[in-house]
């Protein structure tokens, strides 16, 4: 947990480069310095996407040898916003630009059961964790949801490694995870950790919050780029500053503001601190709340939203979403 | 290796149990200490467990330590924000749900031999059953009592004084000092984790302070006692000495130490920042057990002792910085530092260290060696 928040960026190498499934790859990278990596870090990547500098996190998957290496896996979905591509564009040799491992999402050591549990791709903000547990001996379970096998990497790894302690769920198979079922199974001893689409995520922490389990006891991560809903585009309108644009599946709310020149305050941008916090003035369609920031009860009020992440989908009669809002 | 051996400014292990207080010094009202670089807010749940939390809120880096315990729980000072003894945060101001990436870095710490003990390495690591032997603190067949020492040295240096005991001619030449002392042979040894320095002086005259001792257990004592000086290290920083006289002739070489009195001198030395460290110390003994008297002769004795050492340790590393062009010699009495060293030089190697501490920033800029770290 002493590792630090304060971004260092250094040069990276990329040693090699495949493909774990269809739509996910496994890029191993040399970082110039070599540092700590704990379970649960992430770090971010510079890139140019459509032109423009930006930067993404990605969880560390795992530890590649001991001279600092490391993987991370990056999922091409269709609803990428160009810092996938980037990345299975990247061949050995190639050199990025990346921070030093960064930790929001640190494993506790004093529990008494952990529970794991990983949508997707999100696997890889786990998997460390999943080692761990296992080395040191601790009383824990891995539970690995997917829509299709192809779509769920490291499967053999983590039934080499776990066994019968590694139960999966496979949508198309029929055994979709019962979160009810699996939330009921929890107890004020158990510290879970989970990382997954949203929906996923929103669904546990519904039925831990009914089931009365220590909040603090659930610990998540999200980047905050999955949502209820595949992106749409939708409009936006800033009355008070005269900006009106469409916000295209591959923008965020808060970047297409941002390209049509508004001034927003921002922190985060993962839907964690509320900051770039807007009311709604007008809604045409539905909010797809991505954040994490406000209660189910503040979602459902759909009086503020949170523009780093969320979107506006479609009405009923399919017509554009459209949203104005009044910033800070 | 070798090289760095005789570093002027040791750093330190980090994968390691150091004591970070008092038993009594943890309570409901926490407390900032610094151990081994990690600024520390310590307290205790209702149930008396001990809790280390980092002394910064994630929220905006105020120390926690200025805050309240409410129920297990430490609220930040400022906005109010809580943390359980895990370091995760339970309640956050104005609004309705919890930023999970707020956490705050909890470590492992444990109550034992009246020292509460702390690991700021990897936590996966601390085994509480790899903390040092300080048996002599709580056994029934022992008593006494000690004090902190805030130490404006790097704590080698204390290591480096208490491993060898010459220097009690020079520097407490009123109390236990005596020319005997550098005059008598010593046998050092070690193994991966221990170092032992054993000395004795056959036939002499107890100095002031064992003379008391003996006049204590045995009333009107007079003549000469057999005197002995054991040295017992365990790495990181844990220096127990056994120490005492006996009348001469008894036996006490050979293992009879019933004409004699015991003490045993409890050392523990945990670095604070690369130049200070907290030194706690015990002085032990087994003998009129029941005299608090005695126990309190025996501290303020101590104190004064030390006060000495500590006098000496602030001066010496004074003129190291005063001085950073010139480098360590060793002398043949050094030989049970120079293993503490070795022994500490593989620790630190085991956690990718130099032995080596980076260089401090108020160095004058004149004078930067190439250690920095990036």
């Amino acid at each position: 947990m002493a590792t630090s928040h304060t971004l260092t960026w250094q040069g990276a190498t990329v040693r090699e480069s495949e493909p774990l499934t269809d739509r996910i790859r496994r890029i191993v990278f040399e970082p110039d310095a070599q540092r700590p990596i704990e379970p649960g870090a992430h770090v971010e990547v510079r890139m140019v996407v459509d032109g423009e500098s930006t930067t993404r996190s990605y969880s560390i998957a795992e530890r590649v040898g001991d001279d600092g290496a490391f993987a991370l896996c990056v999922h091409h979905g269709d609803a990428s916003r160009g810092g996938a591509a980037v990345m299975h564009a990247l061949r050995a040799g190639d050199r990025v630009e990346l921070t030093q491992p960064l930790q929001d999402f640190p494993l506790g050591y004093r529990a008494r059961r952990y529970v794991f549990l990983a949508g997707g791709v999100g696997i890889t903000a786990v998997l460390g964790m999943t080692r761990t547990a296992r080395n040191a001996g601790k009383d824990y379970r891995v539970v690995y949801c997917g829509r299709s096998r192809d779509r769920m990497a490291f499967l053999d790894a983590l039934s080499d490694e776990h066994g019968e302690l590694l139960q999966t769920h496979v949508g198309d198979e029929g055994t979709t995870l019962d979160v009810e079922a699996f939330v009921a199974e929890m107890t004020d001893e158990v510290e879970l950790y989970m990382c997954g689409p949203i929906r996923l995520m929103d669904a546990v922490r519904r039925a831990w919050d009914a089931a009365g389990l220590p909040p603090a006891n659930l610990r998540f991560e999200t980047f905050g780029n999955s949502g209820w809903y595949e992106p749409q585009p939708f409009r936006v309108r800033i009355p008070a500053a005269g900006v009106e644009c469409v916000v295209p599946t591959n923008r965020t709310l808060l970047e297409a503001l941002e390209e049509a020149g508004v001034d927003a305050m921002f922190d985060c941008r993962k839907g964690e601190c509320g900051i770039c916090e807007a009311r709604v003035v007008q809604l045409t369609g539905a909010i797809d709340h991505r954040d994490v920031f406000y209660s189910e009860r503040q979602r459902d009020a759909n009086s503020k939203v949170c523009p780093c992440v969320s979107r506006v989908r479609a009405g009923a009669d399919g017509s554009m979403g459209e949203i104005a809002l009044e910033l800070s | 290796m070798a090289d760095t051996t005789t570093a002027k400014i040791f750093d330190y292990p980090r994968n390691a149990w150091y004591v970070a207080a008092w038993d009594y010094e943890v309570t409901r009202k926490p407390l900032a200490r610094t151990i081994a670089g990690r600024p520390l807010a310590m307290y205790r749940t209702e149930d008396g467990t001990p809790v280390a939390l980092a002394d910064a809120c994630w929220h905006r880096l105020a120390p926690l330590s200025m805050g309240k315990v409410i129920g297990d729980e430490l609220q930040c000072p400022y906005h109010g924000i809580r943390y359980n003894s895990a370091g995760r945060c339970t309640s956050m101001p104005a609004q309705e749900t919890i930023n999970p990436s707020a956490t705050v870095a909890s470590f492992p710490i444990a109550d034992r031999y009246r020292y509460v003990w702390v690991w700021v390495g990897d936590p996966a690591l601390a085994d509480p059953a790899a903390i040092p032997d300080m048996h002599q603190m709580t056994d029934d067949e022992w008593t006494g009592d000690g004090e902190l020492i805030y130490a404006d040295c790097n704590y080698q240096l204390v290591l480096d004084n208490l491993m060898d005991l010459t220097h009690e001619e020079f520097v407490h030449s009123s109390s236990i000092g005596q020319e005997e002392l550098s005059e008598s042979e010593f046998v050092t040894s070690h193994t991966d984790t221990t170092v032992k320095v054993e000395r004795w002086m056959l036939n002499i005259d107890a100095p002031p302070f064992w003379l008391k001792n003996m006049r204590d257990k045995f009333p009107g004592f007079s003549g000469k006692v057999d005197r002995w000086q054991i040295i017992h290290f365990e790495a990181p920083s844990t220096i127990r000495i056994d120490v005492g006289v006996a009348a001469a002739g008894t036996g006490a070489p050979e293992g009879d130490r019933s004409q004699g009195v015991n003490g045993f001198v409890m050392n523990t030395i945990s670095p604070e920042t690369d130049r200070t460290c907290h030194y706690f110390w015990s002085f032990q003994r087994n003998y009129c057990l029941d005299s608090q008297l005695i126990t309190t002769q025996l501290r303020n004795g101590v104190h004064g002792v030390f006060g000495e050492d500590e006098r000496m340790l602030r001066a010496q590393q004074e003129a190291i910085d005063a001085n950073p062009d010139y480098e360590f010699y060793s002398l043949n009495i050094d030989a049970g530092g120079m293993w503490v060293r070795r022994l500490l030089e593989r620790m630190l190697d085991a956690e990718g260290r130099s032995a080596v501490a980076p260089a401090a920033k108020r160095l004058p800029s004149t004078f930067s060696p190439a250690v920095e770290s990036a």
